[in-house]
C-alpha cells in the first residue's frame, strides 16, 4: 500500500468536487478498494470517504418502485422486508455473495463497482489491460477457470463478479449519479461497458461521478424471481455461473422473462436472446432448454472454462422449472 | 471400557486455556506487547529460477522510519543446519535465507525492509527494486528433466512381476494429489528479542525445541544462547513442526537494528515459504483373484521436492501393512522442482499414499461385484507383514470399526448400481474407505510441582496448537493426586522447560501421558515421605510388621491406603509443617525398545461417506460422514472427538476444494489467498459423527492411549470419490472433484 491522503466528505458536492479535483477514489464499505490498495493494484493518492453522506435509506417510490440509497448495506439491503417479499432474487443473490462479514460493510454503489477476481489483474507483476492498457493479458494463456466466455475480446476476458449486480440487471435497475456536469440516471444495462479494446474502462462513470441511488422499476402481480448461484463450495466463493430470472407466467404460458447471468460475462450479462426466447412460450422443458441454448449461442469457451457454459443453462433451466410451476 | 478408577481420565473436559482463547487473552506470536519493536517486510522473488542481477534500494533506503533492509548483498553469517550429522533437529528450508544469489521458487525471500511501523516498511519494500537473469521454471513433473539414480524409497516383498503378470484380475489405474497448502488460522510469525548475547523467539511453533535447536546451529550461537516461545499456536497441521527462514530473518534484524523485531508471514507467502503438501503421481497395480484375494500390488510415486530439499512424502509406507498381500513392490522417486520446500501436512504420508489404494481397492470391488467392504475383510492383515518377519499389532480392532461403522451407516441398504439410490430429486452416493495412522511414542521430561497452597503447577517443553495438550497434563496430574482442574497450572511452549517433544505425528499425548505420570507419582512419593517425617505425623504409629503404614494421595489428602481420604490430612499440611513452598518431581520416560521392536503400532479407523448430487445443476455436496476410530483409550472425549471431526472437515476440503495452482510461467501459486484457495466452509459441511472404540494399547502407556490428529483425515477423500462415482459413474483419480469432471461425466454417459 503506498501513502495517501484521507479526508471525509459531508455532502455529495463536496465529495464530487473533491475526487473530480484530486482525481483520487470514494471509499465507502472498502472491502474492494482497501484489498486492490493493499496488493497495489489500485494506487489513490487521496482516498474520500462518503460514508458520512445521507446515502443509507431503501424507500418505496410514489408509483412503485424501491429507491436503494448507495449506502445502503448489502445485509440491510438483503434483509429488507420490501425486497424480500417483491425482489426476492435482489436478495437472494446479496446473501449468496461473500460472507456475513463483508456483506455488512459492503454497499449498493461499492458493490456495482466491485473490481474483477482475475488473478492478473490483481498482481502487478502480470500484463492486463485493465490494470495497465497495453500491456496485455495474462488470462489468455493463462488458468482461465473463473473467466468469462461471453462479452470477451482478445484484450481482457476478466468476469464481472458482482451477484448483485446480476439480480439487478433482471430486475431493470437504473444507476443514478451526480457528477461534475450534474446527475444523470443510467439503465444498469448501458451503465456497464464490455472490454473491446479499452477493458481498463468498465462503466460509463466520469472522474467524480458519485452514485447516490439506484431504483428499481415496480413489477407486475404475480411475478417471481430467483437467484442461483453455482460454484465449487456453498459459501463464500465468486459464482462459476449464476442465473437470475424474474418471471410471470399466465395459464402456463411464460408472459414475461427478465434473464440475467453472473460469473459467465464480462459485465453482469442480461439475454436478450433468452427472453425472446421464452416470451409467448409455453412453459416447457423444450423452451427452457432453448432459451438456455440462446443465451450461451455466442459463448466463446478459453482453455479450462467450457464448463461454465453448461453450468450458466442449467442454472438457468433450474430457475425456469423452479419459478414457472404452479403455486 | 476404562482402565481407571476416575473418571477424569476420559471425561469431556473443556480446554483449561479456552477462557484465555474466547476473550481475546491468549497471546499468540506477535500478540506479546514489546517496548521499542520495529517490524519487518519481505521483499520476494516474482519468478521461480534465477539470479538476482541486481538489487536497488536506494529509494527504499531513504524512505520515512527505514531502518535496515538486508539481502543477499549485505547480510550477516548465517549457517546450515547440522541435520543428519547431529540428528536432534530439523529445518523446514536448510538454505539460510540470503545465502547467495540464487532464487530456487516464487516467494523465496530477496530482502527484507526493517523500518519503525509496519507500513513504513509495507511502503519501502514496494520500493525495492529487484532485476532478475531468469531460466525456466519447471513446476511440472513433464517438465523435469527425468529422475536419475535409483529411487528414493524401494520396498518389496515376494515377486510382484510375475504375480501381476498372471494374476486373473488386474487394476493399473494412476491418481493424481495436487499440492495442498496448509492454511493455519494464525499466519507463521516470529518476534525476535536479543538480551546481549541470547535471543528469545516467540513464535507459533509446533516444537519449540527442535526451534531452538534449528536456530542455535543457523544462527552460530550456543543452543543455551536461544529461547523459543510459543505458548499458544493457531494451528499448524504440520507446517509450524520445523522452523522456516523467517525466524532466522526476525532475530537476524533484530541483531543488526537493535530492537525487537517482528515480522508476520503474509498470508500469500503462506504459499511459498513455509512449506506444504506437494503433488504426488501415484500408479497403482493390483492383481487379485477372481474371489477378490489379493495376489500383487505395485505402488509407485513421483513426488516433487524443492531445489534445496531433500523432502520425502512418505506414500508407499501404507500400502505395505494395510493389507495382506504376498507379493508387493513400492518405489517413490522424486522430482526436484522451482517450489518451495514441502513439508508434512496433516497425515503426511499416510494420507496421500491411501487415495491411490483404497480407490484402487473401490475400483477392485466393482470389477469383481464384491461389496467394497467384503473386499477388505477378504484381504485383512492379522499381521503387519510389511516387517519381516511379520509382526503382531499391538492392538488391532480395525473389524469392529468396519462392523460398527456399518450398522450405524445402514450399509447393507446400500444398491450397488451407479445412482441406483435416490433421496428426493438427489442421487446418493456412498463410499467407505479404512483410517490408519502410526502409532509411537517418544520421550519426554516434565516437572510437576506441588505447592503449599494446595495447587499444583506441571511444566513441559512441548506445546499446545489447539489440540488439548494443555488439558491432558491437568487431566493427569488431577487423576493422581485428586487436586481440582482448576487449581492446577499447565505451563508448556518455552524451551527453557524440561525438554518435551515436538507436536507431529500424532504422538504427544502418548509420549507424555508417562512422564506427566511419573513426575506426579514422584511428587506424590516426596510428599508422602515428608508426611512420614513430619513431626506431629499422624501416620508414625506401625502398620502391619512394624512397617510405617502405606500412605497413598487421593483428593489431595494424603492419607492411609486403606483407610477413606478424611481419615488423612491435606497434602498442603504435610508442606507447611516442613516450612516446604513445594515438593516437586522432574522424570524423564521413553519408549522401551523392545516392545517397538515385537510389535506394530497402529490405530486404524473405517470411515463411511454418504453424497448428495443433483444431476440437474451438477451440484455434489457431502450429506454424511461417520467415523469409526481405534484409537486406544480417549483421554479426553471432547477434545479427541473434536480433532477427529476437524480431520473429517479438513478431508472433505481435500476431496472437495484444495489444491495450489503454480503458473507455469513464473511459478507462482496463483490461488494464494483465503478467497481463491478454497476450503470447507460451514455450508460444505453436513451432521458428522465419530465413533470410539476404546481397547487401551497398553503397550504405548499405562492408559492405552494413542494419538488421533491425524487419522480422522486419512479415508475421507477415497471414501468421498467411492461416493462420487457411486452416484455419478464418475471416477476421480485426480484430486480435487471437480463440476467439469462431473459435467464431462455426464455428457460421455447422456
Ligand atoms: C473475499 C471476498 C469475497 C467476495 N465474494 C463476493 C461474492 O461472492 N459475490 C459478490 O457479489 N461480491 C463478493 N465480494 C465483493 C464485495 O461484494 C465487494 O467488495 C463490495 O460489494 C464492495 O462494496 P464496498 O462498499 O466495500 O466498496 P468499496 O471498496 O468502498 O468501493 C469499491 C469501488 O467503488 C467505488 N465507489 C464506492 N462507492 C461509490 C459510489 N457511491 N459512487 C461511486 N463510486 C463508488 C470506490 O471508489 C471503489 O473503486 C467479495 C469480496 C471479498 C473481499
Amino acid at each position: 500500500m503506498q501513502v495517501f491522503r484521507y479526508s471525509q466528505a459531508r455532502t455529495v458536492d463536496g465529495a464530487v468536487e473533491n475526487v473530480a479535483r484530486s482525481g483520487g477514489a470514494f471509499i465507502a464499505g472498502g472491502t474492494t478498494l482497501v484489498d486492490l490498495m493493499k496488493l497495489n493494484v489500485l494506487q489513490p493518492t487521496s482516498v474520500v470517504d462518503i460514508n458520512g453522506l445521507p446515502l443509507d435509506r431503501i424507500e418505496t417510490l410514489p408509483g412503485g418502485g424501491l429507491r436503494i440509497g448507495a449506502l445502503v448495506r448489502n445485509s440491510d439491503l438483503a434483509w429488507n422486508d420490501t425486497v424480500r417479499q417483491q425482489y426476492a432474487v435482489l436478495s437472494e443473490a446479496l446473501l449468496s455473495g461473500a460472507s456475513p462479514q463483508l456483506r455488512n460493510m459492503a454497499t449498493t454503489g461499492g458493490n456495482l463497482l466491485q473490481k474483477t477476481r482475475c488473478y492478473y489483474f490483481r498482481d502487478t507483476n502480470y500484463a492486463c489491460n485493465k490494470r495497465q492498457p497495453g500491456s496485455g493479458c495474462a488470462a489468455l494463456d493463462g488458468f482461465n477457470r473463473i473467466h468469462a466466455v461471453l462479452g470477451g475480446s482478445e484484450h481482457c476476458v476478466a468476469t464481472h463478479p458482482s451477484d448483485m449486480a446480476v439480480a439487478m440487471m433482471a430486475l431493470e435497475a437504473t444507476v443514478h449519479t451526480q457528477g461534475p456536469k450534474g446527475e444523470r440516471a443510467i439503465t444498469l444495462d448501458d451503465f456497464y461497458l464490455v472490454p473491446g479494446s479499452t477493458p481498463d474502462r468498465e462503466n460509463v462513470l466520469v472522474p467524480g461521478e458519485l452514485i447516490t441511488h439506484v431504483t428499481l422499476p415496480a413489477l407486475p402481480s404475480g411475478t417471481r424471481s430467483v437467484y442461483l448461484k453455482l460454484r465449487d463450495r456453498q459459501q463464500y466463493e465468486f459464482a462459476l455461473a449464476s442465473s437470475a430470472i424474474v418471471v410471470n407466467v399466465n395459464g402456463g404460458s411464460i408472459q414475461r422473462a427478465r434473464i440475467a447471468f453472473g460469473g459467465v460475462g464480462t459485465k453482469p450479462w442480461r439475454s436478450r436472446e433468452a427472453e425472446k426466447a421464452l416470451e409467448g412460450q409455453p412453459a416447457s422443458p423444450e423452451t427452457f432448454r432453448r432459451a438456455a441454448d440462446a443465451a450461451m449461442a455466442s459463448a466463446k469457451p478459453l482453455k479450462y472454462n467450457a464448463f461454465k457454459i453448461e453450468l450458466a443453462k442449467r442454472a438457468l433451466i433450474r430457475n425456469l422449472e423452479q419459478t414457472t410451476q404452479a403455486a | 471400557m476404562s482402565t481407571s478408577g476416575n473418571s477424569i481420565i476420559g471425561a469431556p473436559i473443556q480446554r483449561i486455556e479456552g477462557s484465555l482463547k474466547v476473550t481475546g487473552a491468549a497471546r499468540y506470536a506477535v500478540d506479546h506487547p514489546m517496548d521499542n519493536i520495529a517490524f519487518g517486510v519481505p521483499v520476494a522473488s516474482t519468478v521461480g529460477n534465477a539470479r538476482i542481477a541486481r538489487i536497488d534500494t536506494s529509494i527504499a533506503q531513504r524512505m520515512p522510519g527505514v531502518l535496515t533492509i538486508i539481502h543477499h548483498g549485505n547480510t550477516d553469517q548465517l549457517f546450515r543446519p547440522a541435520g543428519q550429522l547431529e540428528q536432534s533437529s530439523r529445518a523446514g528450508e536448510v538454505r539460510p535465507p540470503f545465502e547467495d544469489d540464487k532464487v530456487y521458487y516464487y516467494g523465496q525471500y530477496v530482502a527484507v525492509v526493517v523500518a519503525n511501523t509496519f507500513e513504513q516498511a509495507q511502503d519501502a519494500a514496494a520500493k525495492v527494486k529487484v532485476q532478475y537473469e531468469t531460466q525456466p521454471n519447471v513446476v511440472e513433473i513433464a517438465d523435469a528433466p527425468p529422475p536419475q539414480g535409483p529411487p528414493r524409497i524401494h520396498y518389496a516383498r515376494g515377486n510382484a512381476d510375475p504375480a501381476f503378470e498372471s494374476a486373473p484380475v488386474k487394476i493399473d489405474e494412476t491418481y493424481v494429489l495436487p499440492p495442498e497448502t496448509h492454511n493455519p488460522m494464525e499466519m507463521h510469525a516470529t518476534i525476535a528479542k536479543w538480551e546481549g548475547e541470547k535471543v528469545i523467539l516467540y513464535e507459533s511453533s509446533q516444537g519449540v525445541v527442535n526451534h531452538q535447536h534449528v536456530l542455535s546451529e543457523m544462527l552460530g550461537i550456543p543452543v543455551d544462547q536461544v529461547q523459543v516461545l510459543s505458548p499458544f499456536c493457531g494451528s499448524g497441521f504440520g507446517g509450524k513442526l520445523f522452523p522456516w527462514p523467517h525466524s532466522l530473518v526476525a532475530a537476524m534484524a533484530a541483531k543488526r537494528v537493535n530492537r525487537p523485531v517482528k515480522f508476520v508471514v503474509p498470508r500469500a507467502l503462506m504459499f511459498t515459504a513455509v512449506g506444504h503438501r506437494p503433488l504426488t503421481q501415484q500408479r497403482m497395480r493390483i492383481g487379485a483373484t477372481q474371489d477378490g484375494k489379493l495376489l500383487s500390488i505395485h505402488h509407485d510415486v513421483f513426488q516433487p521436492t524443492s531445489m534445496v530439499d531433500t523432502y520425502v512424502e512418505a506414500a508407499t509406507g501404507v500400502t505395505t501393512m494395510l493389507y495382506s498381500c504376498e507379493n508387493l513392490t513400492a518405489n517413490q522417486t522424486l522430482v526436484p522442482m522451482n517450489i518451495g520446500t514441502p513439508t508434512p501436512m496433516r497425515g503426511p504420508g499416510i494420507v496421500p499414499g491411501l487415495f491411490p489404494l483404497e480407490s484402487a481397492m473401490d475400483e477392485l470391488a466393482i470389477k469383481l461385484n464384491l461389496d467394497p467392504l467384503e473386499l477388505r475383510l477378504k484381504n485383512y492383515a492379522e499381521q503387519d507383514e510389511s516387517f519381516s518377519p511379520v509382526r503382531p499389532f499391538s492392538s488391532k480392532h480395525l473389524r469392529e470399526c468396519y462392523q460398527i461403522g456399518a450398522e450405524k451407516f445402514g450399509w447393507s441398504k446400500r444398491t450397488p448400481q451407479v445412482g441406483s439410490m435416490k433421496s428426493g430429486d438427489e442421487i446418493l452416493g456412498w463410499g467407505m474407505a479404512t483410517a490408519t495412522w502410526h502409532a509411537s511414542r517418544g520421550s519426554a521430561t516434565v516437572r510437576v510441582r506441588l505447592n503449599a497452597d494446595g495447587t499444583a503447577r506441571a511444566t513441559c517443553a512441548t506445546q499446545d496448537i489447539g489440540t488439548g495438550t494443555y488439558t491432558i497434563f491437568a487431566q493427569v496430574v488431577s487423576e493422581k493426586t485428586g487436586i481440582p482442574i482448576d487449581k492446577i497450572e499447565v505451563v508448556l511452549g518455552d524451551s527453557s522447560l524440561p525438554d518435551g517433544p515436538t507436536s507431529g505425528g500424532s504422538t504427544v499425548t502418548a509420549t507424555i501421558l508417562p512422564a506427566v505420570s511419573a513426575a506426579t507419582n514422584g511428587a506424590i512419593d516426596r510428599v508422602i515421605a515428608a508426611a512420614q517425617t513430619m513431626p506431629s505425623s499422624p501416620f508414625k504409629r506401625a502398620g502391619a510388621g512394624g512397617d510405617p503404614p502405606k500412605l497413598i494421595m487421593t483428593a489431595g489428602r494424603i492419607h492411609v491406603a486403606d483407610q477413606p481420604p478424611e481419615s488423612g490430612i491435606p497434602f498442603q499440611e504435610v508442606l507447611a509443617q516442613h516450612r516446604l513452598a513445594a515438593l516437586e518431581m522432574e522424570s524423564r520416560t521413553a519408549p522401551d525398545p523392545t516392545t517397538s521392536r515385537q510389535f506394530s503400532g497402529h490405530s486404524f479407523g473405517a470411515q463411511f461417506i454418504e453424497v448428495a448430487w443433483d444431476p440437474g445443476i451438477a451440484r455434489m455436496r457431502v450429506s454424511r460422514a461417520l467415523t469409526v476410530i481405534d484409537a486406544g483409550k480417549i483421554i479426553n472425549h471432547r477434545t479427541g472427538r473434536n480433532q477427529i471431526l476437524g480431520a473429517v472437515v479438513m478431508g472433505i476440503g481435500m476431496a472437495l476444494f484444495e489444491e495450489t495452482i503454480y503458473d507455469k510461467r513464473n511459478a507462482k501459486p496463483l490461488n494464494n489467498n483465503f478467497a481463491d484457495y478454497i476450503v470447507s466452509t460451514n455450508a460444505d459441511i453436513p451432521d458428522l459423527d465419530c465413533i470410539f472404540v476404546e481397547y487401551p494399547d497398553l503397550h504405548l502407556n499405562e492408559y492405552g492411549a494413542r494419538g488421533i490428529g491425524e487419522i480422522g483425515l486419512a479415508g475421507i477423500a477415497s471414501a468421498v470419490t467411492m461416493a462420487v462415482y457411486h452416484a455419478t459413474g464418475v471416477r476421480v483419480r485426480k484430486l480435487p472433484v471437480r463440476i467439469e469432471d462431473l459435467i464431462a461425466g455426464q455428457q460421455m454417459t447422456a
